[in-house]
Protein backbone atom coordinates (compact mmCIF):
# COMPACT_ATOMS: atom_id res chain seq x y z
CA UNK A 1 0.00 0.00 0.00
CA UNK A 2 3.01 2.34 1.07
CA UNK A 3 4.07 1.65 -2.68
CA UNK A 4 0.78 2.43 -4.41
CA UNK A 5 0.77 5.48 -2.36
CA UNK A 6 4.00 6.75 -3.49
CA UNK A 7 3.22 6.00 -7.31
CA UNK A 8 0.48 7.72 -6.82
CA UNK A 9 2.10 11.14 -5.27
CA UNK A 10 5.23 10.38 -8.31
CA UNK A 11 3.09 10.92 -10.93
CA UNK A 12 2.34 14.48 -9.71
CA UNK A 13 5.98 15.57 -8.51
CA UNK A 14 6.77 14.19 -12.50
CA UNK A 15 4.16 16.53 -14.02
CA UNK A 16 4.24 19.40 -12.09
CA UNK A 17 8.17 18.75 -12.49
CA UNK A 18 7.82 19.27 -15.77
CA UNK A 19 5.65 21.76 -16.14
CA UNK A 20 7.82 24.27 -13.29
CA UNK A 21 10.49 23.89 -16.37
CA UNK A 22 8.71 25.46 -19.42
CA UNK A 23 9.47 28.74 -17.93
CA UNK A 24 13.38 28.16 -18.77
CA UNK A 25 12.48 26.70 -22.66
CA UNK A 26 10.42 30.17 -23.59
CA UNK A 27 10.09 33.50 -22.36
CA UNK A 28 7.05 33.97 -24.87
CA UNK A 29 4.76 36.11 -22.89
CA UNK A 30 0.99 34.12 -25.27
CA UNK A 31 2.64 30.47 -24.31
CA UNK A 32 3.16 31.63 -21.11
CA UNK A 33 -0.45 33.42 -20.66
CA UNK A 34 -1.85 30.33 -22.49
CA UNK A 35 -0.65 28.05 -19.66
CA UNK A 36 -1.39 30.38 -17.00
CA UNK A 37 -5.44 30.50 -18.22
CA UNK A 38 -5.15 27.03 -18.61
CA UNK A 39 -3.60 26.10 -15.14
CA UNK A 40 -6.45 28.94 -13.93
CA UNK A 41 -9.06 26.34 -15.50
CA UNK A 42 -7.15 23.56 -14.21
CA UNK A 43 -7.77 24.97 -10.63
CA UNK A 44 -11.42 25.48 -11.24
CA UNK A 45 -12.41 22.09 -12.72
CA UNK A 46 -10.79 20.20 -9.76
CA UNK A 47 -12.65 22.10 -6.76
CA UNK A 48 -15.31 21.22 -9.68
CA UNK A 49 -14.13 17.36 -9.86
CA UNK A 50 -14.08 16.89 -5.88
CA UNK A 51 -17.93 17.39 -5.75
CA UNK A 52 -18.80 16.14 -8.81
CA UNK A 53 -16.42 13.36 -10.18
CA UNK A 54 -15.75 11.63 -6.76
CA UNK A 55 -18.76 12.61 -5.22
CA UNK A 56 -21.89 12.83 -7.72
CA UNK A 57 -23.06 15.61 -6.80
CA UNK A 58 -23.09 18.04 -10.62
CA UNK A 59 -22.60 21.67 -9.63
CA UNK A 60 -23.69 23.99 -12.74
CA UNK A 61 -22.82 26.90 -10.09
CA UNK A 62 -19.08 27.02 -9.42
CA UNK A 63 -18.98 30.97 -10.70
CA UNK A 64 -20.50 31.31 -6.91
CA UNK A 65 -17.20 30.19 -5.77
CA UNK A 66 -14.77 31.43 -7.99
CA UNK A 67 -16.47 34.81 -7.68
CA UNK A 68 -16.54 35.02 -4.31
CA UNK A 69 -12.98 34.73 -4.47
CA UNK A 70 -12.37 36.87 -7.02
CA UNK A 71 -14.18 39.54 -5.26
CA UNK A 72 -13.23 39.08 -1.62
CA UNK A 73 -9.56 39.11 -2.82
CA UNK A 74 -10.32 42.21 -4.85
CA UNK A 75 -12.63 44.08 -1.89
CA UNK A 76 -10.47 43.67 0.70
CA UNK A 77 -7.52 45.17 -1.22
CA UNK A 78 -9.35 48.07 -2.28
CA UNK A 79 -11.74 49.12 0.28
CA UNK A 80 -10.12 48.03 3.14
CA UNK A 81 -6.39 48.13 2.23
CA UNK A 82 -5.45 44.47 3.05
CA UNK A 83 -2.13 43.21 1.77
CA UNK A 84 -2.61 41.05 -1.35
CA UNK A 85 -1.42 37.50 0.52
CA UNK A 86 -3.70 37.54 3.45
CA UNK A 87 -6.70 38.73 1.38
CA UNK A 88 -6.11 35.59 -1.21
CA UNK A 89 -5.94 33.29 2.27
CA UNK A 90 -9.69 35.36 2.96
CA UNK A 91 -10.96 34.85 -0.64
CA UNK A 92 -10.11 31.18 -0.13
CA UNK A 93 -12.26 30.88 2.99
CA UNK A 94 -14.70 33.00 1.92
CA UNK A 95 -15.70 30.87 -1.20
CA UNK A 96 -15.38 27.94 1.25
CA UNK A 97 -17.74 29.27 3.65
CA UNK A 98 -20.01 30.40 0.61
CA UNK A 99 -19.80 26.72 -0.64
CA UNK A 100 -20.58 24.99 2.97
CA UNK A 101 -23.98 27.75 3.30
CA UNK A 102 -24.77 26.48 0.10
CA UNK A 103 -23.93 22.78 0.57
CA UNK A 104 -25.87 23.01 4.04
CA UNK A 105 -28.76 24.35 2.40
CA UNK A 106 -29.38 22.25 -0.65
CA UNK A 107 -28.17 18.43 0.57
CA UNK A 108 -30.14 18.76 4.08
CA UNK A 109 -32.99 19.18 2.04
CA UNK A 110 -32.23 16.09 0.09
CA UNK A 111 -31.62 17.78 -3.32
CA UNK A 112 -30.07 15.71 -5.60
CA UNK A 113 -29.26 14.98 -9.41
CA UNK A 114 -30.31 17.75 -11.72
CA UNK A 115 -32.50 19.65 -9.09
CA UNK A 116 -29.51 20.28 -7.26
CA UNK A 117 -27.46 21.28 -10.88
CA UNK A 118 -29.97 23.75 -10.57
CA UNK A 119 -30.46 25.40 -7.56
CA UNK A 120 -26.25 25.79 -7.28
CA UNK A 121 -27.05 27.25 -10.80
CA UNK A 122 -29.63 29.77 -9.33
CA UNK A 123 -27.25 30.59 -6.76
CA UNK A 124 -24.68 31.81 -8.92
CA UNK A 125 -26.87 33.57 -10.87
CA UNK A 126 -28.58 35.39 -7.35
CA UNK A 127 -25.23 36.37 -6.57
CA UNK A 128 -23.75 37.60 -10.38
CA UNK A 129 -27.32 39.91 -10.15
CA UNK A 130 -26.29 41.26 -6.82
CA UNK A 131 -22.59 41.81 -7.59
CA UNK A 132 -23.69 43.52 -10.91
CA UNK A 133 -26.11 46.27 -8.94
CA UNK A 134 -24.45 46.64 -5.24
CA UNK A 135 -21.96 49.87 -5.04
CA UNK A 136 -19.86 47.67 -2.66
CA UNK A 137 -18.88 45.33 -5.40
CA UNK A 138 -18.87 48.52 -7.40
CA UNK A 139 -21.78 47.22 -9.29
CA UNK A 140 -21.74 47.71 -13.26
CA UNK A 141 -18.14 49.13 -13.34
CA UNK A 142 -16.35 46.42 -11.33
CA UNK A 143 -13.46 46.61 -9.26
CA UNK A 144 -9.56 47.06 -10.35
CA UNK A 145 -7.11 46.26 -8.16
CA UNK A 146 -4.43 49.19 -8.46
CA UNK A 147 -0.83 48.38 -10.04
CA UNK A 148 1.43 48.09 -7.48
CA UNK A 149 4.01 45.71 -8.79
CA UNK A 150 6.26 43.68 -6.55
CA UNK A 151 5.72 40.34 -4.45
CA UNK A 152 4.72 41.73 -1.35
CA UNK A 153 1.38 42.98 -3.29
CA UNK A 154 1.51 39.50 -5.25
CA UNK A 155 1.94 41.38 -8.38
CA UNK A 156 4.96 39.91 -10.18
CA UNK A 157 7.23 41.64 -12.90
CA UNK A 158 7.36 38.07 -15.31
CA UNK A 159 4.66 36.22 -16.24
CA UNK A 160 6.83 33.23 -15.28
CA UNK A 161 6.28 33.67 -11.45
CA UNK A 162 2.26 33.88 -11.63
CA UNK A 163 2.88 30.90 -13.98
CA UNK A 164 5.05 29.27 -11.01
CA UNK A 165 1.91 31.01 -8.44
CA UNK A 166 -0.97 29.20 -9.89
CA UNK A 167 1.54 26.10 -10.80
CA UNK A 168 1.87 25.27 -7.46
CA UNK A 169 -2.00 26.04 -6.62
CA UNK A 170 -2.11 23.32 -9.11
CA UNK A 171 -0.07 20.92 -7.33
CA UNK A 172 -1.90 21.66 -4.30
CA UNK A 173 -5.02 20.56 -5.65
CA UNK A 174 -3.38 17.59 -7.16
CA UNK A 175 -2.37 16.13 -3.71
CA UNK A 176 -5.39 17.60 -1.86
CA UNK A 177 -7.35 15.27 -4.51
CA UNK A 178 -4.62 12.37 -4.59
CA UNK A 179 -5.46 12.19 -0.68
CA UNK A 180 -9.14 12.17 -1.02
CA UNK A 181 -8.87 9.06 -3.31
CA UNK A 182 -6.77 7.28 -0.80
CA UNK A 183 -8.67 8.37 2.11
CA UNK A 184 -11.65 6.91 4.20
CA UNK A 185 -13.30 10.44 3.56
CA UNK A 186 -12.65 9.47 -0.71
CA UNK A 187 -14.14 5.70 0.11
CA UNK A 188 -17.26 7.51 1.52
CA UNK A 189 -17.46 9.91 -0.89
CA UNK A 190 -17.19 7.54 -3.84
CA UNK A 191 -19.22 5.10 -2.23
CA UNK A 192 -22.33 8.52 -1.69
CA UNK A 193 -21.78 8.72 -5.88
CA UNK A 194 -22.58 4.99 -6.51
CA UNK A 195 -25.48 4.26 -4.58
CA UNK A 196 -27.15 7.03 -1.41
CA UNK A 197 -28.73 4.39 0.30
CA UNK A 198 -26.33 1.50 0.25
CA UNK A 199 -23.75 4.27 1.44
CA UNK A 200 -25.86 4.90 4.54
CA UNK A 201 -26.67 1.43 5.50
CA UNK A 202 -22.80 1.13 5.76
CA UNK A 203 -22.89 3.78 8.27
CA UNK A 204 -22.16 6.57 5.98
CA UNK A 205 -23.39 9.95 7.29
CA UNK A 206 -24.34 10.74 3.44
CA UNK A 207 -25.07 14.95 4.06
CA UNK A 208 -21.44 15.72 6.41
CA UNK A 209 -20.16 13.50 3.48
CA UNK A 210 -21.25 15.96 0.53
CA UNK A 211 -20.79 18.82 2.76
CA UNK A 212 -17.37 18.08 3.55
CA UNK A 213 -16.63 17.71 -0.36
CA UNK A 214 -18.77 21.04 -1.13
CA UNK A 215 -16.33 22.64 1.15
CA UNK A 216 -12.90 21.40 -0.46
CA UNK A 217 -14.78 21.81 -3.86
CA UNK A 218 -15.69 25.59 -3.83
CA UNK A 219 -12.29 26.52 -1.61
CA UNK A 220 -10.34 24.98 -4.64
CA UNK A 221 -12.83 27.17 -7.31
CA UNK A 222 -12.20 30.31 -4.79
CA UNK A 223 -8.43 30.09 -5.02
CA UNK A 224 -8.90 29.72 -9.02
CA UNK A 225 -11.25 33.37 -8.61
CA UNK A 226 -8.64 34.87 -6.10
CA UNK A 227 -6.06 34.16 -8.91
CA UNK A 228 -7.77 35.32 -11.55
CA UNK A 229 -9.14 38.84 -9.77
CA UNK A 230 -4.78 39.03 -8.63
CA UNK A 231 -3.69 38.15 -12.01
CA UNK A 232 -6.11 40.48 -14.62
CA UNK A 233 -6.31 43.65 -11.77
CA UNK A 234 -9.80 43.48 -12.96
CA UNK A 235 -13.26 41.56 -12.02
CA UNK A 236 -16.85 42.63 -12.88
CA UNK A 237 -20.31 40.51 -12.15
CA UNK A 238 -20.18 38.88 -15.91
CA UNK A 239 -16.20 37.91 -15.34
CA UNK A 240 -16.39 36.61 -11.74
CA UNK A 241 -20.06 35.41 -11.31
CA UNK A 242 -20.32 34.84 -15.29
CA UNK A 243 -21.64 31.45 -16.53
CA UNK A 244 -18.78 30.72 -18.55
CA UNK A 245 -16.55 29.83 -15.23
CA UNK A 246 -19.12 27.64 -14.22
CA UNK A 247 -19.58 25.50 -17.58
CA UNK A 248 -15.92 25.76 -17.97
CA UNK A 249 -15.14 24.47 -14.70
CA UNK A 250 -17.67 21.12 -15.36
CA UNK A 251 -16.44 21.11 -18.91
CA UNK A 252 -12.48 20.18 -18.70
CA UNK A 253 -13.01 17.65 -15.61
CA UNK A 254 -15.73 15.84 -17.83
CA UNK A 255 -13.44 16.21 -20.92
CA UNK A 256 -9.96 15.27 -19.54
CA UNK A 257 -11.54 12.41 -17.34
CA UNK A 258 -14.43 13.15 -14.59
CA UNK A 259 -13.23 11.38 -11.08
CA UNK A 260 -9.52 11.06 -12.06
CA UNK A 261 -6.47 12.79 -10.12
CA UNK A 262 -5.12 14.10 -14.09
CA UNK A 263 -9.01 14.78 -15.58
CA UNK A 264 -9.57 18.47 -15.03
CA UNK A 265 -5.96 19.44 -16.40
CA UNK A 266 -6.08 17.22 -19.25
CA UNK A 267 -9.51 18.84 -20.14
CA UNK A 268 -8.56 22.17 -19.36
CA UNK A 269 -5.84 21.98 -21.78
CA UNK A 270 -7.86 20.62 -24.18
CA UNK A 271 -10.39 23.21 -23.78
CA UNK A 272 -8.03 25.97 -24.04
CA UNK A 273 -6.17 24.61 -26.85
CA UNK A 274 -9.62 23.99 -28.49
CA UNK A 275 -10.52 27.81 -27.90
CA UNK A 276 -7.48 28.96 -29.63
CA UNK A 277 -7.99 26.50 -32.61
CA UNK A 278 -11.51 28.14 -33.16
CA UNK A 279 -9.85 31.46 -32.81
CA UNK A 280 -7.67 31.27 -35.70
CA UNK A 281 -9.57 28.91 -37.83
CA UNK A 282 -12.48 30.49 -38.08
CA UNK A 283 -12.24 34.15 -35.89
CA UNK A 284 -13.15 35.77 -33.12
CA UNK A 285 -16.79 35.38 -33.60
CA UNK A 286 -18.72 35.48 -30.27
CA UNK A 287 -19.91 32.26 -28.80
CA UNK A 288 -17.98 30.39 -31.34
CA UNK A 289 -16.21 28.60 -29.21
CA UNK A 290 -19.48 27.89 -27.09
CA UNK A 291 -20.50 25.78 -29.76
CA UNK A 292 -17.75 24.12 -30.54
CA UNK A 293 -17.51 23.36 -26.45
CA UNK A 294 -21.06 21.62 -27.16
CA UNK A 295 -19.73 19.81 -29.80
CA UNK A 296 -17.03 18.60 -28.00
CA UNK A 297 -18.80 17.60 -25.13
CA UNK A 298 -21.13 15.56 -27.08
CA UNK A 299 -18.45 13.67 -28.69
CA UNK A 300 -16.93 13.05 -25.47
CA UNK A 301 -20.29 11.74 -23.32
CA UNK A 302 -20.98 9.54 -26.70
CA UNK A 303 -17.78 7.79 -27.51
CA UNK A 304 -15.15 8.67 -23.96
CA UNK A 305 -17.49 9.23 -21.01
CA UNK A 306 -14.28 8.40 -19.24
CA UNK A 307 -12.60 11.31 -20.89
CA UNK A 308 -9.38 11.60 -22.46
CA UNK A 309 -7.51 10.08 -18.81
CA UNK A 310 -10.57 7.05 -19.92
CA UNK A 311 -8.61 7.09 -23.40
CA UNK A 312 -5.12 6.65 -22.67
CA UNK A 313 -6.10 3.73 -19.75
CA UNK A 314 -7.46 2.03 -22.46
CA UNK A 315 -4.68 2.50 -25.04
CA UNK A 316 -2.72 1.25 -22.08
CA UNK A 317 -4.46 -1.70 -21.76
CA UNK A 318 -3.79 -2.54 -25.03
CA UNK A 319 -0.17 -1.95 -25.20
CA UNK A 320 0.71 -4.02 -21.85
CA UNK A 321 0.71 -7.62 -22.40
CA UNK A 322 -1.81 -8.90 -20.35
CA UNK A 323 -0.29 -10.82 -17.00
CA UNK A 324 -1.23 -13.95 -15.26
CA UNK A 325 -2.91 -12.46 -12.65
CA UNK A 326 -6.47 -12.12 -13.02
CA UNK A 327 -8.23 -8.43 -13.33
CA UNK A 328 -5.41 -7.63 -11.78
CA UNK B 1 -34.22 -16.09 28.71
CA UNK B 2 -31.52 -13.58 28.08
CA UNK B 3 -32.80 -9.51 27.71
CA UNK B 4 -33.75 -10.14 23.68
CA UNK B 5 -30.93 -7.81 21.41
CA UNK B 6 -34.42 -6.42 19.39
CA UNK B 7 -37.61 -5.58 20.44
CA UNK B 8 -39.97 -4.22 18.51
CA UNK B 9 -43.54 -3.08 20.10
CA UNK B 10 -46.88 -2.01 18.42
CA UNK B 11 -44.63 -0.81 15.05
CA UNK B 12 -46.99 1.13 12.38
CA UNK B 13 -46.28 2.25 9.40
CA UNK B 14 -48.46 4.13 7.25
CA UNK B 15 -48.31 5.45 3.31
CA UNK B 16 -51.56 7.61 3.45
CA UNK B 17 -54.10 4.80 3.78
CA UNK B 18 -51.87 2.03 3.42
CA UNK B 19 -51.44 -0.35 6.57
CA UNK B 20 -47.90 -1.92 5.52
CA UNK B 21 -47.06 -2.44 8.86
CA UNK B 22 -50.26 -2.66 11.44
CA UNK B 23 -49.33 -3.05 15.33
CA UNK B 24 -46.33 -5.84 14.76
CA UNK B 25 -44.41 -6.89 17.58
CA UNK B 26 -41.66 -9.84 17.75
CA UNK B 27 -38.00 -9.94 19.57
CA UNK B 28 -34.53 -10.85 18.47
CA UNK B 29 -32.70 -13.32 20.81
CA UNK B 30 -28.90 -12.11 20.81
CA UNK B 31 -26.78 -14.97 19.11
CA UNK B 32 -29.62 -16.64 17.30
CA UNK B 33 -31.24 -16.89 13.91
CA UNK B 34 -34.59 -15.49 13.53
CA UNK B 35 -36.39 -15.49 10.58
CA UNK B 36 -39.71 -13.16 9.52
CA UNK B 37 -41.81 -14.48 6.59
CA UNK B 38 -45.09 -13.99 5.12
CA UNK B 39 -46.43 -13.73 2.11
CA UNK B 40 -45.27 -10.91 -0.55
CA UNK B 41 -46.56 -7.62 0.45
CA UNK B 42 -46.42 -7.91 4.40
CA UNK B 43 -44.58 -5.80 4.85
CA UNK B 44 -41.46 -7.68 6.24
CA UNK B 45 -39.68 -5.12 4.15
CA UNK B 46 -40.60 -2.55 5.62
CA UNK B 47 -40.20 -3.66 8.69
CA UNK B 48 -36.72 -3.84 7.96
CA UNK B 49 -36.50 -0.11 6.85
CA UNK B 50 -38.14 1.02 10.10
CA UNK B 51 -35.43 -1.29 12.02
CA UNK B 52 -32.88 0.40 10.31
CA UNK B 53 -33.89 3.80 10.57
CA UNK B 54 -34.50 4.13 6.44
CA UNK B 55 -37.98 5.26 7.71
CA UNK B 56 -39.42 6.30 10.24
CA UNK B 57 -42.45 4.64 11.80
CA UNK B 58 -45.74 6.29 12.59
CA UNK B 59 -46.40 4.85 15.55
CA UNK B 60 -44.63 2.05 17.96
CA UNK B 61 -41.39 1.31 19.71
CA UNK B 62 -38.17 -0.16 18.73
CA UNK B 63 -35.58 -0.91 21.61
CA UNK B 64 -31.92 -2.64 20.68
CA UNK B 65 -30.15 -3.91 23.46
CA UNK B 66 -33.01 -2.33 25.65
CA UNK B 67 -32.45 1.17 24.46
CA UNK B 68 -34.83 2.94 22.25
CA UNK B 69 -33.43 3.70 18.93
CA UNK B 70 -37.30 4.45 17.00
CA UNK B 71 -36.29 7.17 14.16
CA UNK B 72 -32.40 7.21 14.36
CA UNK B 73 -30.73 7.68 11.56
CA UNK B 74 -29.70 4.59 9.62
CA UNK B 75 -25.80 5.65 9.46
CA UNK B 76 -26.01 5.83 13.15
CA UNK B 77 -27.40 2.79 13.96
CA UNK B 78 -24.87 0.86 11.54
CA UNK B 79 -22.41 3.03 13.55
CA UNK B 80 -23.90 0.91 16.71
CA UNK B 81 -23.85 -2.25 15.12
CA UNK B 82 -26.74 -2.30 12.91
CA UNK B 83 -26.47 -3.50 9.47
CA UNK B 84 -28.40 -4.80 6.32
CA UNK B 85 -28.38 -6.16 3.43
CA UNK B 86 -30.94 -4.99 0.34
CA UNK B 87 -33.34 -7.32 -1.16
CA UNK B 88 -32.95 -5.56 -4.62
CA UNK B 89 -28.68 -5.53 -4.36
CA UNK B 90 -27.89 -2.29 -4.37
CA UNK B 91 -23.98 -2.69 -5.41
CA UNK B 92 -21.31 0.07 -5.75
CA UNK B 93 -21.51 -0.87 -9.48
CA UNK B 94 -18.17 1.42 -10.47
CA UNK B 95 -16.22 0.34 -8.02
CA UNK B 96 -14.25 -3.20 -7.61
CA UNK B 97 -15.49 -5.96 -5.03
CA UNK B 98 -12.89 -5.19 -3.11
CA UNK B 99 -13.57 -1.09 -2.51
CA UNK B 100 -17.23 -2.50 -2.15
CA UNK B 101 -16.37 -4.29 0.72
CA UNK B 102 -14.04 -1.63 2.42
CA UNK B 103 -16.77 1.27 2.34
CA UNK B 104 -18.25 -1.32 4.92
CA UNK B 105 -14.89 -1.70 6.78
CA UNK B 106 -13.85 1.58 6.99
CA UNK B 107 -16.90 2.26 9.29
CA UNK B 108 -14.61 1.27 12.46
CA UNK B 109 -10.84 1.40 10.82
CA UNK B 110 -9.96 4.73 9.60
CA UNK B 111 -6.64 3.46 7.83
CA UNK B 112 -7.53 2.85 4.04
CA UNK B 113 -4.62 -0.33 4.02
CA UNK B 114 -6.45 -1.50 7.01
CA UNK B 115 -9.78 -1.30 5.93
CA UNK B 116 -8.66 -2.74 2.62
CA UNK B 117 -6.97 -5.60 4.16
CA UNK B 118 -10.28 -6.21 6.75
CA UNK B 119 -12.00 -6.46 3.44
CA UNK B 120 -10.18 -8.94 1.84
CA UNK B 121 -11.03 -11.23 5.44
CA UNK B 122 -14.65 -10.97 4.92
CA UNK B 123 -14.41 -11.44 1.19
CA UNK B 124 -12.81 -14.82 1.91
CA UNK B 125 -15.85 -15.41 4.33
CA UNK B 126 -18.34 -15.04 1.58
CA UNK B 127 -16.49 -16.80 -1.00
CA UNK B 128 -15.65 -13.66 -2.78
CA UNK B 129 -11.91 -13.68 -2.99
CA UNK B 130 -11.64 -14.71 -6.45
CA UNK B 131 -13.29 -11.99 -7.74
CA UNK B 132 -11.84 -9.15 -6.11
CA UNK B 133 -10.61 -6.86 -8.27
CA UNK B 134 -13.65 -7.39 -10.35
CA UNK B 135 -16.11 -4.01 -11.14
CA UNK B 136 -19.25 -5.12 -9.08
CA UNK B 137 -21.01 -4.86 -11.93
CA UNK B 138 -19.78 -7.55 -13.54
CA UNK B 139 -20.88 -10.12 -10.82
CA UNK B 140 -23.88 -12.81 -11.67
CA UNK B 141 -27.31 -12.88 -9.12
CA UNK B 142 -25.19 -14.90 -6.70
CA UNK B 143 -21.64 -12.93 -6.85
CA UNK B 144 -23.90 -9.73 -5.74
CA UNK B 145 -25.52 -11.33 -3.03
CA UNK B 146 -22.71 -12.38 -1.93
CA UNK B 147 -21.18 -8.91 -1.86
CA UNK B 148 -24.11 -7.30 -0.31
CA UNK B 149 -23.54 -9.95 2.48
CA UNK B 150 -19.96 -9.07 2.53
CA UNK B 151 -20.64 -4.99 2.76
CA UNK B 152 -22.80 -5.64 5.81
CA UNK B 153 -20.26 -7.56 7.76
CA UNK B 154 -17.27 -5.25 6.86
CA UNK B 155 -19.13 -2.95 9.13
CA UNK B 156 -18.75 -5.76 12.06
CA UNK B 157 -22.49 -5.66 12.94
CA UNK B 158 -23.73 -7.58 16.16
CA UNK B 159 -27.02 -7.52 14.03
CA UNK B 160 -27.55 -8.53 10.62
CA UNK B 161 -30.38 -7.56 8.79
CA UNK B 162 -30.79 -10.10 5.54
CA UNK B 163 -33.48 -9.23 3.56
CA UNK B 164 -34.19 -12.20 1.18
CA UNK B 165 -30.24 -12.76 0.19
CA UNK B 166 -31.31 -16.55 -1.43
CA UNK B 167 -34.06 -14.93 -3.77
CA UNK B 168 -32.87 -15.24 -7.38
CA UNK B 169 -30.57 -18.05 -6.88
CA UNK B 170 -30.54 -21.36 -8.00
CA UNK B 171 -30.60 -24.36 -5.96
CA UNK B 172 -26.96 -24.81 -5.99
CA UNK B 173 -26.09 -21.46 -5.05
CA UNK B 174 -28.51 -21.72 -2.61
CA UNK B 175 -27.14 -24.47 -1.11
CA UNK B 176 -23.43 -22.44 -1.23
CA UNK B 177 -24.90 -19.67 0.63
CA UNK B 178 -26.62 -21.22 3.76
CA UNK B 179 -23.52 -22.62 4.83
CA UNK B 180 -22.24 -19.36 4.84
CA UNK B 181 -25.03 -17.50 6.42
CA UNK B 182 -24.27 -20.82 9.46
CA UNK B 183 -20.95 -19.41 9.59
CA UNK B 184 -21.57 -15.89 10.26
CA UNK B 185 -23.92 -16.89 13.38
CA UNK B 186 -21.21 -18.93 14.40
CA UNK B 187 -19.25 -15.99 14.90
CA UNK B 188 -21.76 -14.32 17.06
CA UNK B 189 -23.35 -12.29 14.99
CA UNK B 190 -27.34 -12.07 15.79
CA UNK B 191 -29.34 -12.67 12.47
CA UNK B 192 -32.63 -11.58 11.57
CA UNK B 193 -33.60 -12.71 8.40
CA UNK B 194 -36.70 -12.07 5.28
CA UNK B 195 -36.67 -14.90 3.75
CA UNK B 196 -39.06 -16.58 1.14
CA UNK B 197 -36.96 -20.17 0.17
CA UNK B 198 -39.03 -22.11 2.92
CA UNK B 199 -36.14 -25.04 2.55
CA UNK B 200 -33.81 -22.74 3.99
CA UNK B 201 -35.52 -20.91 6.51
CA UNK B 202 -36.49 -24.75 8.20
CA UNK B 203 -32.91 -25.67 8.15
CA UNK B 204 -31.84 -22.04 9.41
CA UNK B 205 -34.29 -20.74 11.68
CA UNK B 206 -34.16 -21.08 15.28
CA UNK B 207 -37.22 -18.68 15.45
CA UNK B 208 -39.52 -17.58 12.84
CA UNK B 209 -42.33 -14.24 13.20
CA UNK B 210 -45.01 -15.35 10.25
CA UNK B 211 -46.48 -10.99 9.27
CA UNK B 212 -49.32 -10.83 7.26
CA UNK B 213 -51.16 -8.03 6.24
CA UNK B 214 -48.13 -5.95 8.44
CA UNK B 215 -49.36 -7.58 11.49
CA UNK B 216 -47.33 -10.89 13.23
CA UNK B 217 -50.04 -13.84 13.19
CA UNK B 218 -47.92 -16.53 14.59
CA UNK B 219 -44.62 -17.31 15.87
CA UNK B 220 -42.22 -20.04 17.06
CA UNK B 221 -39.90 -22.65 16.03
CA UNK B 222 -40.01 -23.69 12.36
CA UNK B 223 -41.94 -27.00 13.24
CA UNK B 224 -44.93 -25.21 14.84
CA UNK B 225 -45.23 -22.50 12.47
CA UNK B 226 -45.62 -24.66 9.43
CA UNK B 227 -48.01 -26.93 11.25
CA UNK B 228 -49.91 -24.24 12.44
CA UNK B 229 -53.44 -23.50 10.54
CA UNK B 230 -53.35 -19.99 10.58
CA UNK B 231 -50.29 -19.61 8.43
CA UNK B 232 -51.41 -21.92 6.08
CA UNK B 233 -54.19 -20.36 6.15
CA UNK B 234 -52.39 -17.50 5.35
CA UNK B 235 -50.40 -18.52 2.95
CA UNK B 236 -53.07 -20.85 0.58
CA UNK B 237 -56.25 -19.05 1.51
CA UNK B 238 -59.17 -19.73 4.18
CA UNK B 239 -59.96 -22.78 4.89
CA UNK B 240 -56.92 -24.79 4.05
CA UNK B 241 -55.63 -25.73 7.16
CA UNK B 242 -58.89 -27.95 7.29
CA UNK B 243 -58.62 -29.21 3.74
CA UNK B 244 -55.09 -30.19 4.05
CA UNK B 245 -55.58 -32.14 7.27
CA UNK B 246 -58.88 -34.10 5.75
CA UNK B 247 -56.69 -34.94 2.56
CA UNK B 248 -53.86 -35.99 4.99
CA UNK B 249 -56.73 -37.98 6.75
CA UNK B 250 -58.76 -39.39 3.78
CA UNK B 251 -54.85 -40.25 2.44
Amino acid sequence: MTTLMNRGFLSIVIVVALLACVPFLTASNSVLNFLVTGLLLTLAGQGWNVLGGYGGQYSFGHAAFFGTGAYATAILQVRYGFNAWPAFAIGIAAGAAVGAIIGAMTFRSGLRGSYFALVTLAFAEVLRIVASVAPFTGAGTGTLIKLNVGAQAMQFQSRAAFYWMILALVAIALVVTRLIEQSRFGAWLVAVRENQDAARALGVDVTRVKLGAMTVSAALAAAAGCFYAQYFLFIDSGIAYGTWISVEALLAPIIGGIGTVFGPLLGAMMIKVLGEAAKHLIGDAPGLDLVLYGMVLILIVAFAPRGIAGIVAQVQGWLTPKKGKPHG
Amino acid sequence: MAEPILTVENLSKHFGGLRAVNDASFTVEAGRITALIGPNGAGKTTVFALITGFLKPSSGRIAYNGEAITGIPAHLLARRGIARTFQIVQPFAGLTVLQNIAVGSHLHIPGRAAALAAAEEVAALVGLTPMLHQPASTLTVAGRKRLELARALATAPKLLLLDEVLAGLNPSEIRDMIPIIRAIAARGVTILMIEHVMQAVMSLADQIFVLVEGHVIAQGTPQTVAADPKVIEAYLGAGAAARLAGGAHAG
